[in-house]
This record gives structure tokens, C-alpha cells and sequence, in this order.
């Protein structure tokens, strides 16, 4: 089946726009070959559809139908477009990374001033010309998952960033993808965050488009490793324009007593998956995760998370809240493995959505599997429309309808985006999120 | 002209008739006592008033100063000047208490074409109106009456009442659910806010709370409508009798 299927006018084309890439990907002898056989297993599988059970609910043969050709290089215009852009989503006070079209933008990103303990290259420096355990660090990739294999075999650059044991960051990383390319293409993109032991970081991932950038995909992988006792701050912002696809996975491990903080949102983009696959490798660890889709229109959002519970004593919490429009269709799927040693795992998953429309779609799958008998687990999932009760009381109160709606919206995600600790990033997200419900009008 | 004119209305909830030629008049600074079993109409007749999506109004009409109440939305109907005090007033987890007040009394300034109020003006007012009702400053902080007892979840809306300064206020069962401490808190807090410029409609099934908010009109509603009405020497009487009297003449 998958092979007839392979050979599909899409497959076709990925075939030819890998052979013409090639020459433009970097990295030779072994991460060449990473990527030939990573090629191959995407070859072989094709485009994910709904008969494979992890994209059931996200057909990209449906959705997104084909992969498009590899951007060029972004030109001056494009990089001018992009300066453009990028000033309307800068956030004060962070070291900004910028990436246009998939290749690293120098002379957009803070790179001046230098910060002891940090280390900042790029994905093709390192491919070209790193260690080879690095290398392979980068490359290694669950080929299982085709549009993992897909990422592998195409990425073209990113950013490797090194933070030293010790080191408390001055400043948030502020990683921007920015879509610049007025004709549609595609762009890959693979960043490594190695921080070491006892250190304090905050990185902002941030995917948005620059002017007449309209039907482009994005796939980008972000591959986290925490050591003993580190802790990270992780903001994920989905502002890409509205025709667009945006295909990512992270793959995060901690060390014993690490602690992650993550925040996503989706605004943006036509089609987005996200799937973190989070591993605890320590004891002690924490992970708080959470995210707020915002979409309407025909938008599909879809956050795929696996949490991986190896060791004992560890602690993770999810809180997902969807708000979903008009006849988009938003999808969280979140797998808490439990195995046999992780004793005392203490794991808690909360979805809730809330439909605007009756046409809005909200599909929960939690799905728990346990395989240790001393540990506390949870899961719910619910999905409803605005409290008819609660709106008559702020109306009755002087509210007008829109306003409040809006205000038992931003009451909705408030409890996903309270967990953002830092204050400026919070108001960031706040207003993001104010902006989005002023535009439903 | 009357505060509130309600002339020969009639409700339905699905398909269910409620009110049945309901005529009642309320003028500026008067305090009106509803009184009635249950299911006598009362609650819905507040709900109408405020304007409560999912009742039907068949015929007859509220006017508000001349004007036809029922064409309003009910968040201009607040701006106007009505208001209802909830029997259950609605938890919202996620807007604080603080915020709400801002958002729904700049809300009601803007529809009246009035400025917003600054922040510090805003927050002198509110703090001076919750020392008077006995209402710590943290619990404005918190989302509106989560975690409020029944007697906090009352007092968070005579303090609404006092910072809105509607004319017309219409207590839906204000005494349910509260002990004779709360109660008297309660009714203090409304005593305090009598004014020529405020009318009250004072909707109970229990003779009890009129003790401490003395009406000056009695109305006794059964089976949808106002069957009998007088001073507030009524009501005693209706405390010897119960409503069974008016129930069967009904």
C-alpha cells in the first residue's frame, strides 16, 4: 500500500526536490547518509494520513497534499521584508536569533555581545565543520515518524546554542523563524539547546510571516537536553500567516532534578502539528507543559504530545486549552507513559475546549499507560460552549456581548498563560492573545 | 412619568405560560416587596426585567421611564439603570473581582456616553464602598465569588449595587440561603443604598427579610400574577395566613 503510494505525484516531487536540495544541505560522509536514510523511510511511508493512528485526526495527505521545493536563499528583499516583520514581533530584553527562510540571518540576530557560558553557531557551521558526536547528536533522528525523517533528510540550518554549567543567562534566546519568500516553498530547519548543569534559561521560539509570504510550510525540529538540575523556560508562539503549514516536533531529556516550564500557542498558520516528545532520564525532574490554541476560520491546530516517564520520582502537569472558531478543528493528543521503574511518577493531563461556533471541532485523546503500581496519575478532557450563565451575568452587568465573550475567553486560557513565569513574556502573550480576540470583532 | 411601568405582560418558557397579565408600577424611590409561593412567576418576572435569554414574552410590555424595556439588550438595560441582584450569583474562575467591576462599570459609563474612570479614581471608589459592606480587600482580588460563602457572594452584589448606582434594583430572593447574621448584613448594605433617586423591587418568599428591608408596597403574586397588593401590614398578614387564600382565589 505505502509503496504504491510513494509513487504518487507528491512522492514524486519530494523525490526530485530531495535531489535538487542535496547539493544545498550540509554536512557530508556520515550525515550525508543520516539523511539518505532518513529520506528513505519518509520515502517509504509518504505523507502521514488517517489511517495511521498518531495522525488520525491530522491528515496531511488531505490537508496539505504535497510537499513543497526547498526555499531559496533569501535574497535582500526577502531580508529586508523580514527586518519589517520582525520589528512587530520583538520582544525587549532578549538575545534574538533570527532564521529567514530557513537560513540563519547574521546580520538580524544578536550576536554582538558576547555572554559567558553561552555558545551560539549555526546548524551548518556545526554540520560542516563540528565534532562528529555533535554531529550525529543532531542527525539522529526517530525515522518512525515520517515527517521527523522528512526534517532530517532536509534540514538546511538552524541554530546550536551551548549554555555552560553554571551559567544563569542574562537574557531570554529569542529564536525567530520568519517566512519571507513570496513564492511558495518550503523551509527545514533543525536547532539543538544543550544546557548544562545548574543553569537558568529561557528560550522563545517565534514562527511568523513577513509581507506577501502566504502559502509557505515550515518544518522545524527542536532537539532540548537539560542536565542535572538545569532549568528552562520555553515559549513557543505559532504566529505564522494563515495559509500557512507549519509541521514541528521538539525532543526534550532531562537530567535528574531538571525542570522545564514550557508555554505554547497557536494563533497562526492554516495547518500546524506540533509534537514535543518529552523524556525524564533523572530523578526528580519536573515538566510543566501547557499551551492555548486560538484559531478560527478553517484553521487546523494540532499539539501531539508524548511524555516519557523512564525514571522514578519525577512530576509532570499538562494544561491545554483550545478556543476554537468558526469551523476550525483543533486536535490534542497526549501520551503519558508510565514504565516499570518510574516509581512515584506524579502526572496530571487537563484538556479543555471551547467551542465558539457549532461548527468548531475539538478532538481530546489522552491516553495513559502505566506500568508501575506506585504512582498518581490523571487525565480529563472537556469540551463545551460559553457558560450561557456566566454570559447573562457580565451582560446583565453592562457588558455587550463581544466583550463579554472575550472576557470569559481570557478567563478560559488564563490558567495555561498564568504558568508563564516571567512577567514581560506573560504580557507578550496576553496581548497576543487580546489581539486575537479584538480581530474576532 | 413611572420608574417602571409593567403592563398586563405575559411569558412563556417553552411551552409553558408563566405570567399571565402581570401589571405592576414602580415609581422613583419607592421600595416594592413582591411576595408569593413558589412557582408563582416571581423569579421569572426579574429574569424578564433584566432581560434573561430563553423566555418568551407573548404579550404586554415593560416600560423603563417611557421607554419599551424589552427592545433592549440586556447590557443596555443596565446602562439605562436596572439591576438585578442574583439569588445565585455565577462563580467566574479567571476574572477577578477588581477587573470585573472595571470592565462592567466602564462598560456601563461608555454605553451612557460617559468617560471611563482612571484606575486610581476606580480603585478609591470600590475600596471605600467594600469597607462600608464589610468586604476585605483580598476578596477582590479573587475570581468573582469563587470561594465565596452565600453571604460574600450577597454582599459582592450590594456592592455592585453601590458602585453601579442604578436606579432601579431588583432583589431576586436575596434572603435564600443565608443565616440571620448574614441577612442582617445583607439588608443593611441595601438600607444604606435607599435613596429618592433609587426605586427597589424586593422579590421573597419568606416574610422575614421584610423585617429588615421595610417595603413600602406589598404585592402578593400567585399562578402569574399580582393577586393582591397593599402596604407593608400585608405582609404580616400573610405570615398569619400563608398563601393558600390567594393561591385558590388565583
Amino acid at each position: 500500500m505505502n509503496v504504491v503510494l510513494a509513487k504518487t505525484d507528491t512522492g514524486r516531487a519530494v523525490s526530485s526536490s530531495f535531489a535538487l536540495a542535496r547539493e544545498r544541505l550540509p554536512g557530508s560522509g556520515k550525515v550525508a547518509e543520516q539523511r539518505r536514510q532518513a529520506f528513505e523511510a519518509f520515502e517509504r511511508a509518504g505523507l502521514p494520513h488517517r489511517r495511521i493512528e498518531d495522525w488520525k485526526y491530522t491528515d496531511l495527505r488531505v490537508l496539505m497534499r504535497e510537499v513543497l521545493p526547498l526555499a531559496a536563499a533569501p535574497d535582500t528583499a526577502a531580508l529586508s521584508r523580514a527586518e519589517t516583520a520582525l520589528k512587530l514581533h520583538a520582544i525587549e530584553r532578549t538575545r534574538r536569533l533570527v532564521l529567514v527562510d530557513g537560513v540563519f540571518a547574521p546580520k538580524l540576530s544578536d550576536l554582538g555581545k558576547s555572554e559567558k557560558g553561552l555558545s551560539v553557531r549555526t546548524l551548518r557551521e556545526v554540520l560542516e565543520a563540528g565534532d562528529g558526536a555533535l554531529q550525529s547528536e543532531l542527525l539522529a533522528s526517530d525515522n518512525s515518524n515520517p515527517m521527523i525523517a522528512l526534517n532530517t533528510a532536509m534540514a538546511t540550518d538552524g541554530v546550536v546554542i551551548e549554555i555552560a554549567n553554571g551559567t544563569v543567562l542574562e537574557q531570554p534566546l529569542h529564536v525567530v523563524h520568519v517566512a519571507s519568500a513570496t513564492t511558495p516553498a518550503a523551509t527545514f530547519t533543525r536547532s539543538l539547546l544543550r544546557i548544562g548543569r545548574d543553569v537558568a534559561a529561557t528560550l522563545v521560539e517565534s514562527f511568523v510571516a513577513a509581507e506577501g509570504a502566504k502559502a509557505y510550510q515550515t518544518y522545524d525540529s527542536l532537539i532540548v537536553s537539560l542536565d542535572d538540575n538545569a532549568r528552562l523556560d520555553h515559549l513557543r508562539l505559532v504566529e505564522d500567516g494563515l495559509e500557512a503549514f507549519n509541521i514541528a516536533s521538539a525532543a526534550v531529556t532531562l537530567g535528574a532534578h531538571a525542570q522545564l516550564n514550557t508555554f505554547g500557542m497557536v494563533s497562526g498558520a492554516s495547518v500546524s502539528r506540533y509534537q514535543p516528545t518529552i523524556v525524564f532520564a533523572g530523578e526528580g525532574a519536573r515538566v510543566d507543559t501547557n499551551g492555548v490554541n486560538l484559531i478560527k476560520g478553517r484553521q487546523h491546530a494540532d499539539t501531539t504530545l508524548f511524555m516519557d516517564h523512564a525514571v522514578p520520582n519525577c512530576a509532570s502537569r499538562e494544561v491545554f486549552r483550545a478556543v476554537i472558531d468558526d469551523r476550525a478543528h483543533s486536535v490534542f493528543q497526549g501520551r503519558i507513559i508510565v514504565r516499570p521503574d518510574a516509581q512515584k511518577t506524579d502526572a496530571k493531563m487537563m484538556t479543555r475546549a471551547l467551542l465558539l461556533s457549532d461548527e468548531a471541532e475539538a478532538d481530546n485523546k489522552p491516553e495513559l499507560e502505566i506500568f508501575a503500581d506506585d504512582v498518581t496519575c490523571g487525565h480529563g478532557a472537556t469540551t463545551g460552549a460559553l457558560d450561557e450563565s456566566l454570559l447573562f451575568y457580565l451582560r446583565a452587568r453592562g457588558l455587550p456581548e463581544k466583550e463579554a465573550q472575550a472576557l470569559l475567553i481570557q478567563a478560559f486560557v488564563g490558567e495555561a498563560i498564568e504558568s508563564i513565569t516571567s512577567d514581560s513574556l506573560r504580557e507578550h502573550v496576553i496581548a497576543a492573545a487580546r489581539r486575537w480576540l479584538e480581530a474576532r470583532g | 412619568m413611572a420608574l417602571l411601568e409593567v403592563k398586563d405582560l405575559q411569558v412563556r418558557v417553552e411551552d409553558r405560560e408563566i405570567l399571565h397579565g402581570l401589571s405592576l408600577t414602580v415609581n422613583d424611590g419607592e421600595v416594592h416587596a413582591i411576595m408569593g409561593p413558589n412557582g408563582s412567576g416571581k423569579s421569572t418576572l426579574s429574569h424578564v426585567i433584566a432581560g434573561k435569554p430563553g423566555y418568551e414574552v407573548t404579550g404586554g410590555q415593560i416600560l423603563f421611564r417611557g421607554e419599551d424595556l424589552l427592545e433592549m439588550e440586556p447590557d443596555e438595560r443596565a446602562a439605562k439603570g436596572v439591576f438585578l441582584a442574583f439569588q445565585y450569583p455565577v462563580e467566574i474562575p479567571g476574572v477577578t473581582t477588581m477587573n470585573f467591576l472595571r470592565t462592567a462599570l466602564n462598560a456601563q459609563r461608555k454605553a451612557r456616553g460617559e468617560s471611563e474612570l482612571l484606575v486610581p479614581d476606580f480603585l478609591k471608589k470600590v475600596r471605600s464602598v467594600a469597607a462600608g459592606l464589610n468586604i476585605p480587600q483580598d476578596m477582590l482580588k479573587r475570581g468573582v465569588n469563587v470561594g465565596f460563602s452565600g453571604g460574600e457572594k450577597k454582599r459582592n452584589e450590594i456592592l455592585q449595587m453601590a458602585l453601579f448606582e442604578p436606579s432601579l434594583c431588583i432583589l431576586d430572593e436575596m434572603d435564600s440561603g443565608l443565616d440571620i447574621d448574614a441577612l442582617r448584613i445583607a439588608a443593611d448594605g441595601v438600607n444604606a443604598l435607599r435613596s429618592p433617586e433609587r426605586a427597589m423591587v424586593v422579590i421573597t418568599h419568606y416574610q422575614r427579610l421584610l423585617n429588615y428591608i421595610v417595603p413600602d408596597y406589598v404585592h402578593v403574586m400567585a399562578k402569574g400574577r399580582v393577586v393582591k397588593s397593599g402596604g407593608k401590614e400585608l405582609a404580616l398578614q400573610l405570615e398569619e395566613s400563608g398563601y393558600a387564600q390567594f393561591e385558590d382565589a388565583a
